[in-house]
């Protein structure tokens, strides 16, 4: 029997490897797909928000028969407090109509479509196979991988790892490091079943119309963390995500957090009387521009989560690892049409045109600025604000003035001003 | 040899919810798996052929979807897969469907070569109802082996085949002739892990489909719920028992605590054994 040799072997099908598989395969590349889980998604956790030209791009039509939840149209941010909340709502609904340019996902969902497309385009895609080793010549370069199915190694020309945020290949082949507990959040989450009218009645939405609420304050507990809604189509996604270094400090529980979260006063109305369907939890990467390991060496290149190119204070890591993706995988159709076998220099062509074309990564860290300050914005802001703002809402029977004043008394007292414009000026450079 | 599987494509039954107004089970968004009771008749066959060699087809009747558990199966090592999809075998019962299925195997008895043995496992973790395996060789006119636990010996020259099958008063050691067919009994073997290259010839194998027509169908008022005399009345979700464990500490006199626990928990009892007693 002849070895059979394939163009190039991605490992993961998550965001990333579906799109540099698909990318490649539509390219005609003899492409082979590895994927652990039992199919693509099969393990995922997560709602999330999808940049649809982003997909557009890979999969033109794909609103045709693609598992989309609703079409986002509002982002509230609250600042908790224990039992109040501040909210903020934006509503944007540009570019929102015909062909809508956001989409909630469910992952699990979304990822068996998305893989579905990559098998039609071509790509020999095998599930429950785990890759054990990338197979490496003498010179260091990977000539291939080995599974769990078999000792022999499958060769291809370049290696694409896709492999997710715990980069177990790449760790072991001392590409990049493990990641800290302060640079993973762990996030639980429930998905909650809940009639569509209700969720409609309850979010004040219009058919197909979703939501998206993040939350911080005392949620977190003190902790660099997240509480989050979402609004599906028949279900409600809840969950909480705080750093791992901060719950090995406090001794919190993940399930305590989500816990207070459900019975948050604020949080019941939107919840009561569903039932749940859903229980999991996930490790989300948290690094920034500054950890992005090393992307490619001899025969390799990693994407997506596993090359910490998951631009954390912006919408959606699962966007950029789309990006990632399908840059690498042009990058490596290129090399191949010009008869390059991807030598170390030529795979970094990778990193320049990802480089090029994602700009943005180098400016956001927002874990860091939350974690070097995480007493300022999120704790004491939010409960001066609130004690304000409950003043100027409720009629005490008594005069206002003096408890107004004296809220603002405490405003400076506990917040010099220059905190007031590092937080102005470091909140939305990290949001944006 | 020849051997057919036949398999299910079933909802994995530990995902299932039973909505909780209307009662219905909920199917939607429940992930498919191969029924488990059909891979120990898989590996059955495997076992067979690493000693016998020969061929392993898999057939299932289902909507297109169910290639996926196809797919499956040839990752486990089948040779070739065959699905029988198409609308009119929609809503089958197991007269139904065992019509359909026995038309098939015919069928791939022409194309493929005879079958030597039919496989299916004792039954299906959807439907439970044990009827389809049985079904299948009745009208096919093959002896059928019920309940096998293990396959002791075959010999293709003499064309026997001589088996254990469990039953409640013990197990039953049966010898017949080939060909026919056999129903797997659970915890009998462990389905294998494909190796590589079945993997990567089970994802790129083009799925044989046929459609009733194809399959060579004749009386299509056989088929679906058309050929189907069950009626599904009702379904219901069982409501929850009252009984439950109870957990009785025991110290210096266990018997006597765990004897006051039963009594306190059903006082009728105490009074029934009093009056047993006096009778005595």
């Amino acid at each position: 029997m002849i070895e059979e040799r394939f163009d190039a072997i991605v490992v993961g099908a998550g965001m990333a490897g579906n799109a540099a598989a698909l990318t490649m395969a539509k390219r005609g590349m003899k492409v082979l797909q590895l994927e652990r889980g039992e199919y693509s998604g099969s393990k995922n956790a997560q709602a999330a928000i999808l940049d649809a030209d982003i997909l557009e791009q890979l999969t033109p039509g794909f609103r045709e028969d693609a598992p989309l939840e609703r079409r986002l149209v509002e982002q509230r941010f609250w600042l908790m407090d224990s039992r109040s909340h501040i909210g903020l709502r934006y509503r944007f609904n540009d570019r929102n109509d015909k062909r809508p340019n956001r989409h909630i996902v469910i992952r699990a969902l979304f990822d068996k479509w998305f893989s579905g497309k990559v098998r039609e385009a071509g790509a020999t895609v095998l599930y429950q196979t785990t890759v054990t080793e990338l197979a490496q010549n003498r010179r260091g370069r990977v000539i291939g991988v080995r599974t769990d199915r078999q000792d022999r190694i499958i060769h291809a020309d370049v290696v694409v790892l896709a492999e997710g945020v715990n980069g177990l290949l790449g760790t072991r082949a001392g590409w990049r490091e493990r990641p800290a507990p302060d640079q993973v959040a762990l996030q639980v989450k429930e998905m909650l079943l809940l009639p569509r009218e209700t969720i409609e009645a309850r979010f004040n939405l219009k058919r197909d119309e979703g939501v998206v609420i993040e939350a911080a304050g005392s949620i977190s507990r003190g902790m660099t963390g997240i509480g989050f809604i979402y609004a599906n189509r028949e279900c409600i996604s809840l969950g909480v995500g705080c750093l791992v270094s901060d719950l090995q400090r406090t001794g919190e529980t993940p399930y305590g957090l989500l816990n207070r979260f459900k019975r948050h006063p604020s949080v019941v109305p939107l919840i009561n009387g569903s039932e749940l369907k859903e229980y999991s939890a996930h490790l989300i990467a948290k690094r920034g521009y500054n950890t992005i390991p090393q992307l490619c060496g001899k025969g390799w290149v990693v994407v997506g989560d596993a090359a910490e190119l998951n631009n954390t204070g912006h919408r959606g890591p699962l966007n950029v690892a789309m990006i990632s993706g399908r840059i690498a995988a042009e990058a490596i159709f290129r090399l191949k049409s010009r008869g390059d076998r991807s030598t170390s220099n030529s795979v970094s062509l990778y990193k320049k045109m990802l480089n090029e074309s994602y700009e943005d990564l180098k400016k956001k860290n927002m874990p860091a600025l939350m974690h070097t300050q995480p007493d300022n914005f999120l704790l004491t802001h939010r409960q001066l604000v609130s004690k304000a703002i409950l003043n100027f809402a409720r009629t005490a029977g008594r005069p206002k003035a003096g408890q107004e004043k004296s809220d603002s008394k405490a405003f400076c007292d506990e917040w010099s001003w220059t905190g007031l414009f590092g937080d102005g000026f470091r909140l939305p450079r990290a949001w944006r | 040899m020849h051997n057919v599987v036949c398999i299910k494509q079933v909802p994995d039954s530990a995902q299932i919810r039973v909505h909780p107004v209307t009662n219905t089970i909920m199917r939607q968004g429940v992930p498919t798996i191969i029924n488990p009771y059909d891979l120990f008749a898989l590996e059955a066959a495997l076992e067979l052929r690493d000693k016998f060699g020969g061929e392993i087809t898999v057939l299932t009747m289902g909507p297109p979807s169910a290639e996926d558990s196809l797919r499956k199966a040839l990752t486990f090592g089948a040779d070739r897969a065959v699905l029988l999809t198409d609308r009119c075998f929609a809503g089958a019962d197991t007269l139904a469907t065992t019509y359909a299925l026995a038309t098939a195997i015919r069928k791939i008895g022409k194309e493929y070569g005879p079958p030597d043995l039919i496989f299916t496992g004792k039954q299906t973790i959807d439907g439970d109802t044990a009827q389809v395996g049985p079904g299948v060789a009745k009208r096919l006119g093959v002896l059928q082996l019920t309940y096998v636990a293990k396959i002791r010996a075959l010999d293709l020259t003499a064309r026997t085949i001589e088996t254990e099958r469990r039953s409640e008063g013990g197990v039953q050691v049966l010898r017949t002739r080939l060909p026919c067919l056999i129903t797997m009994l659970e915890a009998t073997n462990q389905i294998r892990r494909g190796a590589m290259a079945d993997a990567l010839r089970a994802a790129r194998a083009p799925i044989v489909k046929w459609s009733a027509q194809e399959a060579g169908v004749e009386e299509i008022s056989k088929c679906g719920l058309k050929g189907s005399p069950t009626v599904v009345k009702r379904v219901f979700a069982p409501s929850a028992r009252a009984e439950k464990a109870v957990l009785v500490e025991a110290g210096e006199q266990p018997a006597q605590a765990l004897i006051d626990a039963i009594f306190k928990h059903q006082p009728k009892l105490e009074t029934d054994l009093a009056a047993l007693a006096r009778d005595a």
